[in-house]
Formats: structure tokens, sequence, C-alpha cells
């Protein structure tokens, strides 16, 4: 079974990236391959100029899997100290103090594992893989057991990244959290990558919506630049022109016509 | 877990001191036949011992195999290893830590409970072994043994069926020591043989059955041939080849442990 097929994908420096796709696409392995967890069968995979999975590939990145735990007995300090001991380091107190302000979960630094709700946990995972400030964050599926509140954490805390110049790589299935945050996304169907662009280059025009006294009529295939002539054509057949909108695709739409029906 | 293996480790060493106070309180009434020169007080002393030194490695091997046999295929299948592969600190020494972890606690707690109940019998029944310090060294090389078995099969085995193998390998072990002093007993070249690589292919065995020898090693006549008969009897394979080849067998299995773990997919 092959679960990518010749995947190329780039993640610039500073750069939101959003990984979508379907269950099964080949969404988490190709994480899994950057991150070391999983030994690619052909091609070349790199990580902040290393080979993906060595020890400096490793040191750059930070890692949050989409089903991950932490041993129960463990408080919240104690698990980023850990990860700090495991990265090499040297943030100490401060840093584990920062991590945990971050991510909203100050009050509970002494709190144990298995005494957190499970958005907790989830947002206690992101302060870990940001442990050792890395350059490349990979998150499969951050936000997958967070409510709104927890999600607009992350939402906003995954901009102040990028404004600092770290480059994040997301996996996830909510397209709106995609299309508000991702600088470029690509979409990953049985193991290929059939989209890829800026949001705003995969939102693709569907024509201009043209308000008259007769009611409201779609002109489709119609552009922005198209936009005058219409209303001008309405006017001159004696037309009352109410609005004129026009109207392109959302990433959800791009995003189904992509993937058709496929679903796991 | 560890409060329930302190509270039955305190329940074997009080059972075990029941078991010495009326062993040697009964044994002035015994009275072997004046032409049988068995000593009772060795005979029983060393059964007494040995019974416990059994037992500690069977305490020590499920204490060994509980704290590592879950280690990589059942840590990933929970989720709880990937945080760490991913970390620059590197596989091997992932796996050789946890290895040092448990071996760590392992071998205080054989340790402390092979002396505890020597203890108990030297003082009950003023018998003591001939060798003091080197059965329980033994028995705890031993569980070291078992450990790097048990991080072995984590990596290609799912943690129940990994606790499966090593405890169906640590009775087959068992099994094969037993067969041995049959063998003895019945001067049978083919039990004995049996035992024989066994005992090289399972050298915890071994070690263990080596370390009973050395209570005894020292006791002659009668007494000692007993002894020697019995299912505390000792071994056939003994003394520094065996340990050399456990030492060997030990870092073979955590190497291939490690190997295997450095191409596992998670």
């Amino acid at each position: 079974m092959q679960a990518l097929k010749g995947v190329d994908l780039d993640v610039g420096e500073g750069e939101l990236f959003g990984l979508l796709g379907p269950n099964g696409a080949g969404k988490s392995t190709l994480v899994k391959i950057a991150v070391g967890l999983v030994r690619q069968t052909k091609g070349d995979a790199e990580v902040a100029g290393a080979r993906a999975g060595s020890r400096a590939a490793r040191g750059s990145l930070g890692y949050l899997a989409e089903l991950f735990r932490f041993p129960g007995w463990y408080s919240a300090n104690e698990v980023l100290e850990l990860h700090q001991r495991l990265a090499g380091s040297r943030g100490g107190a401060a840093e584990r103090r920062r991590l945990l302000e971050l991510v909203a979960l100050s009050e509970a630094a002494d709190r144990r594992v298995d005494g957190m709700s499970k958005g907790m946990q989830q947002r206690l995972g992101i302060a870990q893989a940001l442990v050792g400030e890395p350059r490349l964050l990979l998150l499969d599926e951050p936000t997958s057991a967070l409510d709104p509140v927890g999600r607009r954490t992350v939402r906003l805390l995954l901009e102040d990244l990028r404004n600092r110049g770290v480059s994040v790589l997301l996996n996830s299935h909510l397209l709106s959290e995609i299309e508000l945050v991702c600088d470029r996304v690509a979409i990953l169907l049985d193991g290929e990558v059939v989209a890829a662009g800026t949001p705003a280059e995969l939102s693709r025009p569907r024509g201009v919506e043209l308000e008259t006294d007769e009611g409201i009529r779609t002109i489709e295939g119609a552009l922005r630049e198209d936009a005058p002539r219409l209303v001008a054509e309405a006017i001159a057949a004696g037309r009352q022109v109410y609005g004129l909108r026009v109207l392109t695709s959302t990433l959800e739409e791009t995003y189904l016509d992509a993937v058709g029906e496929e679903t796991d | 877990m560890f409060t329930v293996v302190l509270v039955l480790t305190v329940a074997f060493l009080f059972l075990f001191w029941l078991a010495n106070h009326y062993v040697f309180r009964e044994l002035s009434t015994i009275s072997p036949p004046a032409d049988v020169h068995v000593d009772s007080r060795t005979f029983a002393g060393a059964f007494l011992v040995g019974l416990a030194m059994f037992a500690t490695l069977f305490l020590g091997v499920v204490l060994a195999v509980f704290l590592t046999l879950g280690v990589v295929s059942a840590d990933a299948e929970r989720g709880l290893l990937q945080p760490l592969v991913v970390r620059p600190v590197g596989r091997g020494t992932l796996l050789l830590s946890r290895f040092l972890g448990a071996g760590a606690v392992c071998v205080v707690y054989v340790l402390g409970v092979y002396f505890i109940a020597m203890s108990i019998t030297g003082v009950t029944g003023h018998w003591w072994p001939d060798q003091i310090v080197w059965p329980g060294v033994e028995l705890a090389a031993g569980v070291l043994v078992v450990i790097a078995l048990s991080l072995l099969g984590s990596v290609v085995l799912s943690g129940t069926a990994n606790g499966i193998a090593v405890f169906m390998l640590f009775g087959s072990g068992l099994v094969a020591g037993l067969l041995g002093s049959i063998g003895h007993a019945l001067n049978s070249h083919a039990i004995k043989h049996a035992s024989t690589i066994a005992s090289w292919a399972l050298p915890f065995e071994a070690l263990y059955q080596d370390g009973l020898r050395m209570i005894t090693e020292r006791t002659s006549g009668l007494t000692g041939f007993l002894l020697q008969l019995g299912p505390f009897g000792g071994a056939y394979v003994h003394g520094w080849p065996i340990r050399v080849w456990a030492a060997f067998y030990l870092v073979a299995a955590l190497a291939a442990a490690v190997a295997l773990f450095a191409r596992k997919d998670l």
C-alpha cells in the first residue's frame, strides 16, 4: 500500500502551511516522515536543512501527534521539564512558566495529567511541542479536542508564532481554522497533492450576483472585472439595479470539489 | 503498583518466617535412622533458602516483566512513546534508559528480598549458606536477562503477547532446570542433554541454578547428595563460562532490541 506518491512540499521560514485531506489521504504519514517516526521508502525529506529523522532535524522541530498521551502521574510542569531535558533546552523554570501562560495553563502547573480535561491535555501538548523554541512546528489536529475558546487561543498562538518566524505545518480537518490562519494550503488525496496554493488562490470565482427589480440573478463565469459592464447592460435594458456581489468558492467548496466523495 | 508489590512481598516474607519458625521448631523432634548420616538442620536450611530463592526469582521476574512488557509497542499504541522519540535524544538511549531504570528497581528488590529471606533462615534456624553474596548477585543477574528479553519482545509484540511470551520462557527455563535434576538422578543422558541446552538458551535459569548450587557448595556426604537430587539442588551447568555467556546474551538481547527499535515505524 502506498501512503504517499511523490509528494513535494516546501514550508518556508515563518510560514503557516495547512495540510488538508480526507482520512487516509496520507497527511499523518507525511508528518510522521518529517519527524522521523516513519521512514520513507523512496525520496528525500528534509527539515531545517537536515535529513528528516536525523538528530539535527529532531533538534529543530516541535511535534504534537494526533493521538498522544503523557504519563498520568506527571504534573504539567514535570511534563515540560522532562521535554526540556530531552530537547536539551536551557529555558528552565522561566520557559515552563512562559509556555504554560501561552496555552492558558498557568493555574494548572502543578496539576497531574490524569486530573486534566482532554482540552487541557491538548494545550499541554502544544506547550510541550514549543519546548526549546523549535524552528518548525508540526501539529497534527491540534484543535481536535478544544472548545471554541481553546481553538481561538491556538489560532492566536499560531499567528504569534508566524510573526516570530517559526514555520508551522498544520494538519487539520477544520477547514475554517485552516482558512483563517494559513498562508498556504495543500489538499492531499490518496497520497497525492491535488491542489495547493494560498486560500485566496484556491478560492475560485463563481460568478456575479446581480439584484434588480426583477429579483436576484446569478451570472455564472462572470468575473469581478465584468461587474461594471453587467450593471450598465441592466440599466440599458430598463432595469433598476439595487446591488451586485462577486461570488467566490470557499475553501470548503474547493476541498469538496478536489476530494469528491472520498472519505474513510 | 509498587504498593501492591510491597504488600505481597511483606506477605511472602511473613509466611516465609512462619515456615522457618515451625520447621526449625519441629527439627528437634525429627531423628533420621542411625545409619543415615543426614544433617537435618543443613537439609532444612538449604531447602528453605532454595525455596526463598525460587520465590525471589519469581517475584523479581514478575516485577521486571510488568515494568517492561509494554515499553515499545504498547506505549506506542497508547501514544506515550511518540512525544519522546521525536526528541533529539535517540531511540537507543530511550530504550537503554528504560533498561537501566527497570534494572535498578529489580536488582534492589531481588537483593533485598534475598538477603532478608536468607537472614530469616539464619536467625531462625541458625543455618547460613556456604556462599552469602554470590547467589543473590546471580539471581539479580538472571532478572536483568529477563528484562533484556522483555524489552526485545516489547519491540515486536503487543504488551499482552510479550508478557505471555516472557512468562512462558521463564516457565520453560524452570522446567528445564527441574528436568536436569531428574536427568541426573535417573542418569538419563537425553534429559541431561536437553537441560544443558535449555540452560545455555535461557541463561537466567542457569544463573538461578548456579546460585542454588553455591548455597550448599561445601556440603558433602549424603546431605549434599540428597540436596542435589531435590528441586533446589542446583546447577550442572555452572561457573564462569555460563556467567560470561549470560553477560554476552544480555548485551546481545539489548543490541537486538535497539536495532529493531531503530527501524520500527511508529
